[in-house]
């Protein structure tokens, strides 16, 4: 059994009706075994409802870095009896079932579920137990956030929600820094949601806006306008299963096509895809910062895995710079008469329809490119890891980060693994320069391996060998390396 | 700053006699005689547009603009009131702008009172498209997509707004333009949502001039302006035959800025 190979690493889940509290006890142990130096992550499954059905929380955790969660079970902690039948299949030989202790008691001493004695190791305080969601939304605010705004959609929702109790707390304990503090609206629709990002933006305050891809599907037109008035926007997108309403609580890397084609018209914009919740900080940041140097729409791809599941992450915010435009100008400057406009226009921002005009209009926009190619040579737009000069090749990007790192400890020969964080402007030199000649194997969450074809469009390159899972729920990792192996064998 | 300071390089395009120029001559009255009496700084003034033939008011008038997309103005007006309340935000909108298409963010900026000044261009008709039905059409309106008739009863915008909570409700003609400057001037002044149906007929695919001529008057000073109930009467007499304009409806909330900053 290939599990035994890494016997360090143990798996406990927590199983229940929802509203049960099996979120909050997986947390409470999670976050135990953090504070004693564990690496640990943390997955949540659970039905589109309030009340009853069944909700599960499995984490994985070790004394070395853990990527993803696992599958198989050493202990399963059962709060009714559908829960043990559940998952029984996924129980470890000798495996602990425990149904007789209260959830309150789990909460309150979650050393009570585990063998060894940890109490008296010492407590972490460097790291965290964080999500996807909360760590992008910490970075946009180390960035200088002034102005969060959606409308809830799962998975992006947590965003909302972390912002707003922020905001909340700015104004119980910094009063007088209440005007600058950063503020969260709700408005009646996605599409308010944006145009008033807009007119925030237009009016020199730093806007970021967050949605699943449902709702990014509904912004298509402003996110456009931000393309054509050059306004600094950034867009958080979670994916979920689709088409349409698809599964909402389920995972899927679907819309990585969609959001690099985002917008009617041909515009620069960026679109980052991070791995982790450390690489989601970042990307918040780095966002904000680009959009606002570059005046091009951003766009931060996530999924419901990267959104929702939590792991042992260091984040650090004094690290984040806040970048700005100071060659913009805004309403309210003495003798600047500012004008944005969706229509194509002139520098003065008055509408213009001359052929010759036109062009030059749309070559200055995309003049940028230049600007931001430049600055992706010093970003890590693409990362290795693994054996670094291996010919054998996965390539992967967003959450499928970590079911490939996790699945890579089983794997039966060493390989170099690539993720591709800059989807748009894609690095074509790069990517072409560690991927040519090379055997390679492409992971994606999704039915037509759209990464493959992103790389294939751009550097020629045709992945003939592609894992593609698109059956809502993240990869296990053990799986997942076989079906590796099986290839290389 | 005197008045042809706020006149843009661009060339009007409207169609000659097109009442929006009337529209925009109240307009640049307006804020000239606010900057001139120093209730107003031209650089703090904001004028958003939609899109159709109203849109093209931000083009021909030299200050802050920003013309949105079709129907969107209003979040973007909200969104700019919110980043920096020392701005006056003005809006410029059509029936097919903020009657059709953007109708969910007319009625939460009612809602919500956000300190906004909106003003509708109501030609009753789709007109930079060519002719075709919209919401403030009448039943039987014959267009290019509705050569028959259109099927549909047009709402009573003025009675949607009061409902949803406007506290600044106004209607005027756009060939009144001492009038509605005036009315343009106590909506600014206005703190809170404010929100003007100007009366404005297309020449070109649907000229009511006349039926307005003769069903058009203004109510009276004595009008209870603080008096929902009396305002939603007035808005909904006798609509067939009467047309009245002015202000129906003022009263002071606090505004979703101020509790935003609070």
């Amino acid at each position: 059994m290939l599990e035994n190979q890494h016997s360090e690493i143990f798996t406990i889940g927590v199983g229940g009706a929802a509203g049960d509290g099996v979120k909050k006890a997986g947390i409470k142990i999670a976050d135990f075994l953090r504070g004693r130096g564990y690496e640990v992550y943390v997955s949540f499954d659970y039905p589109s409802l309030i009340r009853g059905g069944h909700n599960f929380t499995r984490l994985s955790f070790s004394k070395n870095r853990i990527w993803c969660d696992h599958s198989k079970l050493d202990i399963l902690i059962a709060l009714n009896e559908e829960s043990v039948e559940l998952h029984r299949g996924e129980l470890k030989e000798g495996a602990k079932i425990i149904t007789d202790i209260p959830l309150l008691k789990i909460s309150e001493n979650p050393e009570i579920v585990l063998e060894e004695d940890v109490s008296k190791m010492p407590f972490d305080t460097k790291t965290e137990l964080i999500d996807g969601n909360t760590a992008f939304a910490k970075g946009l605010q180390a960035a200088g956030l002034d102005f969060y705004l959606a409308y809830p959609m799962t998975p992006a929702t947590s965003i909302l929600h972390y912002l707003a109790s922020q905001s909340h707390s700015a104004k119980a304990t910094r009063d007088k820094q209440t005007k600058e503090g950063l503020k969260v609206i709700q408005p009646e629709n996605e599409i308010s949601v944006i145009n008033m990002a807009l007119g925030m933006a237009y009016a020199g305050k730093r806007a970021a806006v967050g949605t699943a891809t449902g709702g990014f599907a509904l912004m298509q037109e402003a996110f456009s306008f931000a393309g054509m008035a050059e306004l600094p926007l950034v867009v958080a997108v979670s994916q979920r299963q689709a088409p349409a309403t698809g599964v909402p609580t389920h995972s899927s890397q679907s819309d990585l096509r969609f959001v690099v084609h985002a917008g009617h018209g041909e515009f620069p914009r960026i679109v980052l895809a991070p791995g982790d919740p450390e690489e989601s900080f970042r990307a918040g940041a780095d966002a904000l910062n680009l959009t606002w140097k570059f005046k091009v729409p951003v766009i931060v791809l996530l999924d419901k895995i990267l959104s929702e599941h939590m792991m042992t992450s260091s984040i650090d915010s004094n690290l984040i710079s806040v970048e700005r435009n100071k060659d913009m100008v805004f309403p309210g400057a003495p003798d600047a008469v500012v004008k944005v406009t969706s229509y194509e226009h002139d520098e003065n921002g008055i509408t213009i329809d001359k052929a010759e005009d036109v062009k030059k209009a749309i070559e200055k926009r995309f003049e940028k490119e230049k600007n931001i190619e430049e600055e992706m040579q010093n970003i890590e737009t693409v990362k290795i890891y693994g054996d670094i000069d291996n010919k054998n090749v996965i390539v992967f990007f967003g959450s499928t980060k970590g079911s490939v790192l996790e699945a890579s400890k089983y794997f039966n020969k060493p390989a170099k693994l690539m993720q591709i964080v800059w989807l748009e402007p894609f690095d074509t030199e790069k990517v072409k320069r560690e991927l040519e000649g090379r055997k390679i194997i492409c992971i994606e969450g999704n039915h037509n391996g759209q990464l493959a074809s992103l790389i294939r469009e751009k550097t020629g390159i045709e992945i003939k060998n592609k894992i593609l899972k698109y059956d809502s729920m993240p990869f296990d990792p053990i799986e997942l390396a076989e079906e590796i192996n099986k290839i290389w064998n | 700053m005197e008045l042809k300071d706020l006149a843009a390089k661009a060339k009007i395009t409207w169609c000659p006699g097109c009442p929006n120029s009337q529209i925009l001559v109240s307009f640049r009255q307006a804020v000239t005689e606010l900057v001139q009496n120093g209730s107003l700084k031209i650089e703090n003034i904001a004028a958003f547009a939609g899109i159709g033939c109203h849109g093209k008011i931000s083009d021909y008038i030299n200050i802050n603009s920003f013309t949105s997309l079709h129907g969107r103005l209003i979040p973007a007006m909200t969104g700019a009131k919110c980043a920096n309340p020392e701005l006056t935000i003005v809006g410029f909108s059509g029936d097919g702008d903020s009657y059709d298409e953007g109708l969910e963010h007319l009625i939460h900026a009612a809602k919500r009172n956000s300190d906004i000044n909106l003003f509708i261009h109501d030609n009753q008709v789709f007109a930079l498209t060519t002719g075709q039905f919209d919401a403030m059409s009448p039943k039987g309106f014959k267009g290019k997509s509705t050569p028959f008739g259109s099927i549909e009863e047009p709402f009573n915008p003025l009675l949607l707004m009061l409902s949803a909570g406007a506290t600044f409700t106004a209607r005027t003609y756009a060939g009144e333009i001492e009038k509605t400057k005036k009315i343009m001037q106590a909506a600014i002044a206005h703190k809170g949502f404010s929100y003007v149906d100007v009366i404005q007929p297309c020449f070109t695919f649907f000229d009511t001039r006349d039926y307005f001529k003769e069903r058009m008057y203004w109510i009276g000073e004595d009008f209870p302006t603080n008096d929902l109930m009396k305002a939603m009467d007035k808005v909904q007499e006798n609509i067939d035959e009467k047309t009245p304009l002015g202000i129906f409806y003022e009263v002071e909330k606090p505004t979703f800025e101020e509790e935003l900053y609070k």
